[in-house]
């Protein structure tokens, strides 16, 4: 007997194989823009890269993360509020044995597969560039995964609670573009004025791009211990799981009356 | 189990805030039974059918479904449901037979066994051609004829349908009435809402009438004309606008005189008879019309209002 949990991640994949294609831009060619602009093109003006590492290389695995951020935040927006408003299709799941905690971890895992793929594919195109200085790069796979859930689940809630979808445009303007400029994907945080770092280390996107910067670099960045890489575990662990538990009780709120 | 109901409701009661939405309804519904819900919107249908369905707490009352608690046992409950809303809910960017094979997985059934059953369905609601087709180009019936087809998904006990046919062109209308009487045919309990009284003529062997919250009558729909109304009704229409004028002149023919905005309705168990006393009493109407009584005019009968506004 499926899980339904499975039934749910299975029709997101189905659907997937269907509107892949559109997601390719996002997924593969703008992190691989975002790299060969800034990475390569900036950094070729950034002599002694930072704290010794190439430009090139402390970049990419800011983007890569960043790369799952995004997606998990836009696949949350409008595809969460439309299964309430618009195809209803959650409407659709609680006719049936499959409940709201099966609804939104369906959705997690899907995000999940698409931040995993799309990691796979940047990191073998990466590797070519000779971006990738340890195998300790894999460890970016799980850290994505803890990023995207981290960042969706939160946004997942937030969608299944309201009306309207111009709230949305707050979220990208006010959230996501800031946190994508700002946490230490581009430069070091300890760049931000003092007044404004606390902000970057809130946002679980910081926390992402250190673990993954080890990751993808084979060793602990300046300042960093292992106690640390927990703490920043943690703290996305954190994020997932009340984010997770809002999800939960707002989808159940909304499809009960 | 077969000689209990398989809806029981006491005393059930839906409010929103202040407004009561279903207020302290009755209800047995057994298996096997065509089973109907007719009134005006707002009349309190769809809420009481969202809470058969489990996804509306009831505020006061009992409900039992399948003679399970709706609010303690609704995931089992739903696992023998089928449910064709009255929004349609199909997944547009998925094909006409993934939306059943997707929705059969909900139900914890084999990818296999959900291709089968697929298949089987779309061949009962004539939709098999059309298996590969995406859901958009659709007709609406075609659609509410896959939305019923994957309401049948996991085999339901009870099917319950709110407002089944509203929007629909008459053709289609028909389509989907004989694929129901079918359906029934074979044993499945068929709990529907509606406003319109043919379809509640066509479909149902026991109707409850609801107005304002309320059961105001229950009956098959031939013993509620017979209670309700007479044999037959004679309408007139004046060429004037003020109908009121015409009641006194009326009284007397018939059993019963309703003045309506557009025409008057004469009951009357002889209908031909009533239109012969109409012209000896000088009255010339512009025009007559002798028909058999509907549910709709026991529902103006019992309400005082139309069905369908």
């Amino acid at each position: 007997m499926a899980h339904p949990m499975m039934a749910t991640l299975e029709r997101e994949l189905i659907l997937y194989r269907r509107l892949w294609q559109a997601s390719v831009f996002s997924s593969f060619l703008l992190p691989l823009l975002f790299v060969l602009s800034i990475g390569v093109g900036v950094g070729n003006y950034i002599t002694g890269g930072v704290d010794g590492v190439p430009y090139l290389n402390y970049v990419v695995p800011g983007v890569l993360v960043t790369t799952a951020f995004q997606i998990a935040i836009g696949e949350s927006t409008y595809p969460v509020l439309g299964g309430f408003k618009w195809q209803r299709s959650y409407h659709a799941m609680r006719a049936t044995p499959v409940q709201p905690v099966h609804m939104v971890g369906g959705h997690l895992l899907y995000l999940v597969f698409r931040a995993e793929v799309a990691t796979v594919c940047f990191l073998i195109v990466v590797g070519l560039f000779g971006a990738i200085d340890s195998w300790w790069a894999l460890a970016t796979l799980p850290v994505v995964a803890l990023v995207s859930v981290a960042s969706a689940a939160p946004v997942t809630a937030f969608a299944a609670s309201i009306e309207n979808d111009s709230y949305f445009s707050l979220l990208f303007r006010f959230g996501l573009i800031p946190a994508t400029l700002f946490s230490g994907v581009f430069f070091p945080v300890t760049q931000l004025p003092e007044l404004f770092r606390p902000l970057a280390y809130l946002s679980p996107l910081w926390h992402g791009v250190v673990l993954s910067r080890a990751a993808t670099l084979g060793e602990l960045p300046p300042g960093e211990t292992w106690l640390a890489m927990l703490g920043h575990v943690g703290y996305l662990v954190l994020w997932g799981v009340v984010g997770l538990a809002l999800a939960v009780w707002r989808f159940g709120k909304r499809l009960q009356d | 189990m077969s000689d209990q109901s398989l809806i029981r409701a006491r005393g059930l009661v839906k409010r929103f805030g202040d407004f009561t939405a279903v207020d302290g309804i009755d209800l047995d519904v057994a298996r096997g039974e065509a089973f109907g819900f007719l009134g005006p919107n707002g009349a309190g249908k769809s809420s009481t059918m969202r809470m058969i369905g489990c996804v509306s707490t009831p505020t006061a009352g009992e409900l039992s479904i399948l003679g399970m608690d709706p609010v303690r046992d609704g995931t089992r409950i739903r696992a023998r449901l089928g449910v064709c809303p009255q929004l349609d809910n199909l997944d547009p960017d998925l094909t006409v037979q993934e939306n059943l094979t997707t929705y059969a997985r909900y139900f914890g059934l084999s990818r296999a066994e959900g291709r089968r059953r697929a298949a089987e369905l779309l061949e009962f609601v004539q939709l098999a051609d059309r298996a590969t087709s995406k859901v958009d180009p659709l007709s609406g019936g075609m659609k509410r004829r896959l939305t019923i087809a994957r309401a049948m998904v996991n085999e339901p006990e009870l099917v319950l349908l709110d407002e089944p046919t509203t929007g629909l062109d008459p053709q289609a209308r028909h389509l989907l009435w004989e694929r129901l009487f079918r359906l029934k045919q074979q044993g499945v309990t068929l709990v529907l809402t509606t406003h319109y009284m043919d379809e509640a003529e066509q479909l149902c062997d026991r109707l409850v009438v609801m107005d304002t919250g309320k059961i105001v009558a229950e009956g098959s729909p031939r013993s509620l004309i017979e209670q309700h109304s007479t044999r037959e009704v004679v309408e007139l229409r004046f060429g004037e606008s003020a109908l009121d004028g015409f009641r006194d002149k009326l009284t007397g023919i018939g059993e019963r005189v309703d003045v309506l905005p557009d025409r008057i309705l004469l009951y009357a168990d002889d209908g031909d008879g009533a239109v012969a006393e109409v012209h000896n009493r000088q009255l010339a109407p512009s025009s007559v019309l002798v028909r058999r009584s509907t549910l709709e005019d026991v529902f103006l009968h019992l309400t005082g209002r139309t069905l369908v506004d």
